[in-house]
Parts: structure tokens; C-alpha cells; sequence
């Protein structure tokens, strides 16, 4: 079996049945992690390039992880030490990339569609690694996984999805990638953080986190992203607080077998209590963890197989 | 398919004795149980490795560790070919200082085997590593060969070995399937 993307650039890339497949591998790569020599000969001898225009702790380094782990040669492009700062554009960079001959690029900007520029440049896979406030496509990705690991399941789940929609890339992802395995997305936001029409997002709109809360299966808070922001949002961020952050009172509101998730980095006492994104209910680690071997299963994946193997 | 079944070199008696065989040549070998762990490669030898721990058991009034392993991340031709399916390695005991018996089905290029070796390896450092299988049907690529053989078949490379299994196949037997000239559908 194989991947019918050649890139997954959105979740529009992939079918049903292709998350089914990474899901599954990315398990058998959950094993690999918990040894103690963590380390495949797979992808031996590939070159696979972190080009990352936007800052990024956990991604940068998950995907990093997952390319050792593999025996890939990563190689790590920070903007702000390279050719960027002098100027060069996205496409003379992926083309000085192509040149170097390298497997796989994994990128980051603050553009949407950046993903698609490189691929009219590049022959390799692209993997979408966050383009503005478009898609991230492998956290919904890892996100799945998580919620399929402590869940069991994925079909008939309510996920409500709360926050700052209107400038998250991690929704943008989540929404569909939702749909197309049988789960009911559910966007909760203040009107002022959500998109223009989110009506047309296909997910349940509310405004109104705590009649929400009981029906839920997953609890998934959006960071509140005042960079993005063009103005404060809202008043201040303890009335955000009061009115849509996860805290121990509406913890128990949830059924008892719902999870919190959440994709980092949080703002701690705005869209989460500091006492909910450690207590056990939170399965925030998880999404970490599931990460490096969701992004090892996407590597190979998109690596192996012939059709990708003679690309130039 | 395209392929039609040529001979059968093997029925449930045949490989009922084969395997009840090689139990007691792996136990003869290793002067008993103690300190030997199976480990089958996905997904045949994995049934084969719970069958000869089930008479190494019988046989010495012990059980055996049996784990499966998947190989698929080990293949020399990721590049050209994925695995069918990926399965999940369990290997339940520690490697380290064991002697590790590899259960397969059929012996052919060696490569599998060769994968295997190092995929056992990461869990630790074997004190030895043996190789038992049901079938070897020649054609070495590699310079490995079997401990523990069930039967040898010669064939042609045009030829494959099917081992049916009844958890799989409704049957016990080793069949040789021949390409029927129509071709891979």
C-alpha cells in the first residue's frame, strides 16, 4: 500500500484511506521509540531539508527527530542565518535546495501556499510544516493519532475546537482532516476570533463553550495567537479566561471520558488553567510524542515506493 | 493471480513432523530450553515461531519466549518497494545474552534473514542467533544459511513456495505455485 499524495501540502492531499495507512505505520514507529536503541536504517542515505522561516520548537525538532530516527540526513535552514536576510527569494532557495539534490523538503513560512511555490520548483515531496494561518497538516495529522490512541476511535467523535480559530493553521488542518475520518468537528470562539464565515468551515459553530462542554469526546484549545492579532481581540485576557479557557470547573463538565488536547505552546491561565494542562485528563504529552512517529510514518510513506525513489 | 498451483511438496502430516523435528533439533542443539527465545518474522514465521514453542513446551515441560518481528523498516529496497503492510515488532524478552532462534517460513535470497539479524540486533546483543525454516528453496543472494531446516525444495526463480497455514488458509501444506503465462492481473 501506498500514499496516493506525492506531497501532503493540505489535508485536501489525502484521502480516507491514506490517513488510515499513516495512522497505522506511525504505530509500528511508536515501537521503535520506545526502545532503547530508537534508530531505523530506512532511510539511509536520503537528505531530508528543515526549511523553516518561522520560529518553531516542537515541529522543527519533531520532524528533526523523526529524520535521525530514520537514518536520514537532516539538514536544518533558519532564516534568519541564511541567504534570506540577504534578500534571496523562496524560489531561488528551492532551487538552490533542488541542486543540492535533496529527498524531501519539510517548510515552514508565514505564507499560505508556500508549500505549493516550492512544489513547482522542487521534484522531491513537500511536507507542509505550517504556511500562515493556512494549514498544518501533519499536527492534524498527530492529533488524529492521539485522539485514536486514547480514545479508540475516531469515527462519531465529537471534537469541539476552541478559540482562536480565525488565525490557527492547526484548525485550518483539523477541521477536515476530522471530516474525512467520520468525526464531527464543533469551532467555539468568541465572533471576534472567528473566521469570516464559519459556516462555510464545515464544523458546528457555537459561541457558547459551557452548553458545548458535556456533549464533547475532545476538548482541543487553540493558543490565543497575539502575534497574529491585528488588535487585542478581547478585553482582557482573564475575561478570555473566564469565558473560554479550559479551567477545573469546566474540566468536569466534560463526560469522563473526554481528553483536553491542546498543540503547544500554551499561553497558561488564558485558553488553559495551568492545573488542567498537567492533570491527567490532558493528553497535550501525547500529542508530542505521537508527533515523532507520525512524522516518521509520513517520511517514509511519501520516501519509499518507486515512484518517489528516482526523483531527481 | 497469476499463478497456478504446480505441486504440493508438503501436507499437514509432512509439516506436523517437520516441525516436531526441528523443536527437538533446536532443543538439541541448545542442550535445552533455557536461555533460547523465538522470535518469528512477520507474518508466517510468526505462527510457525508459536508452533514450535508449543512442542518445545510439550517436549520439555517449559515454555519458551516467542515474539514477532516486523522487518519491513530493515529491507534493502525501501527505495523501490513498500511493505504490503507494516506490522508492529513485539519482541517481549531481552535480547541480551540470549540465544535467539529466527523462525521463517521459507528460506530464499537470504535477504529477509539478513534484515532480521539486524532488526534483533537493536534490541541488544544476542549471545548467538540461529535460524529455523520450513522451507529453503535455494537461490542465495546472501551468504546466510539455515540451522534448522523442515525440507529442502529445489526450484526455479520463476516458481514461488506458498506455505499455507490452517490459521490463514483453511489448510496445512507447502505448495510450488507456477506462474499460468497470463501474466500478473
Amino acid at each position: 500500500m501506498t500514499l496516493s499524495a506525492k506531497h501532503i501540502m493540505t489535508m485536501d492531499d489525502l484521502t480516507p484511506e491514506d490517513i488510515t495507512l499513516i495512522l497505522d505505520t506511525a504505530e509500528s514507529f511508536a515501537e521503535v521509540n520506545q526502545r532503547r536503541i530508537k534508530k531505523l536504517p530506512t532511510l539511509r542515505g536520503r537528505t531530508i531539508v528543515n526549511l523553516f522561516f518561522e520560529p518553531s520548537t516542537r515541529t522543527r525538532m519533531s520532524f528533526e527527530i523523526a529524520s535521525k530516527r530514520l537514518s536520514a540526513d537532516g539538514v536544518n535552514f533558519t532564516a534568519s542565518s541564511s541567504a534570506t536576510v540577504k534578500g534571496e527569494t523562496l524560489r531561488d532557495t528551492a532551487k538552490t535546495l533542488a541542486a543540492m539534490a535533496c529527498d524531501m523538503v519539510i517548510v515552514r513560512h508565514k505564507y499560505a501556499g508556500a508549500p505549493q511555490m516550492l512544489a513547482e520548483v522542487m521534484d522531491c515531496p513537500i511536507v507542509n510544516g505550517g504556511d500562515g494561518v493556512h494549514q498544518h497538516p501533519t499536527q492534524a495529522l498527530l492529533d488524529l493519532y492521539t485522539m485514536r490512541q486514547s480514545l479508540g476511535k475516531l469515527e462519531g467523535l465529537r471534537v469541539g475546537i476552541v478559540g482562536d480559530v480565525c488565525h490557527s493553521r492547526v484548525a485550518g488542518s483539523l477541521v477536515p482532516a476530522l471530516n474525512k475520518v467520520g468525526a464531527t468537528p464543533i469551532i467555539i470562539g468568541p465572533p471576534t476570533l472567528m473566521p469570516a464565515r464559519p459556516d462555510i468551515l464545515g464544523a458546528e459553530v457555537s459561541y457558547d463553550l459551557d452548553e458545548v462542554l458535556p456533549t464533547l469526546d475532545v476538548a482541543y484549545l487553540l493558543r490565543v495567537q497575539f502575534e497574529r492579532a491585528e488588535r487585542m481581540p478581547f478585553p482582557s485576557n482573564r475575561e478570555y479566561a473566564m469565558l473560554y479557557g479550559m479551567n477545573p470547573t469546566r474540566l468536569a463538565k466534560l463526560p469522563s471520558h473526554a481528553v483536553v488536547m491542546h498543540p503547544g505552546p500554551m499561553n497558561r491561565g488564558v485558553e488553559i488553567s495551568a492545573d488542567v494542562a498537567d492533570s491527567p485528563r490532558s493528553v497535550i504529552l501525547d500529542q508530542v510524542e505521537s508527533g515523532v512517529a507520525v512524522r516518521m510514518a509520513v517520511m517514509y510513506l511519501l520516501l519509499g515506493g518507486a515512484d518517489s525513489g528516482a526523483a531527481a | 493471480m497469476g499463478y497456478r498451483e504446480k505441486a504440493e511438496v508438503m501436507d499437514a502430516e509432512a509439516m506436523d513432523r517437520a516441525l516436531t523435528r526441528i523443536a527437538h533439533e533446536i532443543l538439541e542443539a541448545n542442550k535445552g530450553a533455557s536461555g533460547i527465545a523465538l522470535a518469528g518474522i512477520m507474518t508466517r514465521g510468526v505462527d510457525m515461531a508459536g508452533r514450535l514453542a508449543e512442542r518445545i513446551g510439550r517436549i520439555e515441560g517449559t515454555t519458551v519466549p516467542v515474539g514477532s518481528l516486523d522487518i519491513s523498516f530493515y529491507r534493502d529496497d525501501v527505495a523501490t518497494r513498500l511493505s504490503p503492510e507494516v506490522h508492529t515488532t513485539d519482541i517481549p524478552y531481552e535480547v541480551e545474552d540470549r540465544t535467539i532462534v529466527l523462525v521463517d517460513d521459507v528460506l530464499y535470497t537470504g535477504r529477509t534473514i539478513r534484515a532480521a539479524m539486524d532488526a534483533i540486533m537493536d534490541y541488544g546483543r544476542p549471545a548467538a542467533v540461529q535460524l529455523a525454516v520450513l522451507v529453503d528453496r535455494g537461490h542465495r543472494e546472501l551468504p546466510i544459511r539455515a540451522d534448522f531446516v523442515g525440507k529442502n525444495v529445489p526450484t526455479a526463480r520463476r516458481e514461488r513456495v506458498k506455505v499455507l497455514l490452517a490459521e490463514h488458509d483453511g489448510r496445512d501444506a507447502v505448495v510450488i505455485l507456477e506462474d499460468d503465462g497470463r501474466g500478473v492481473e
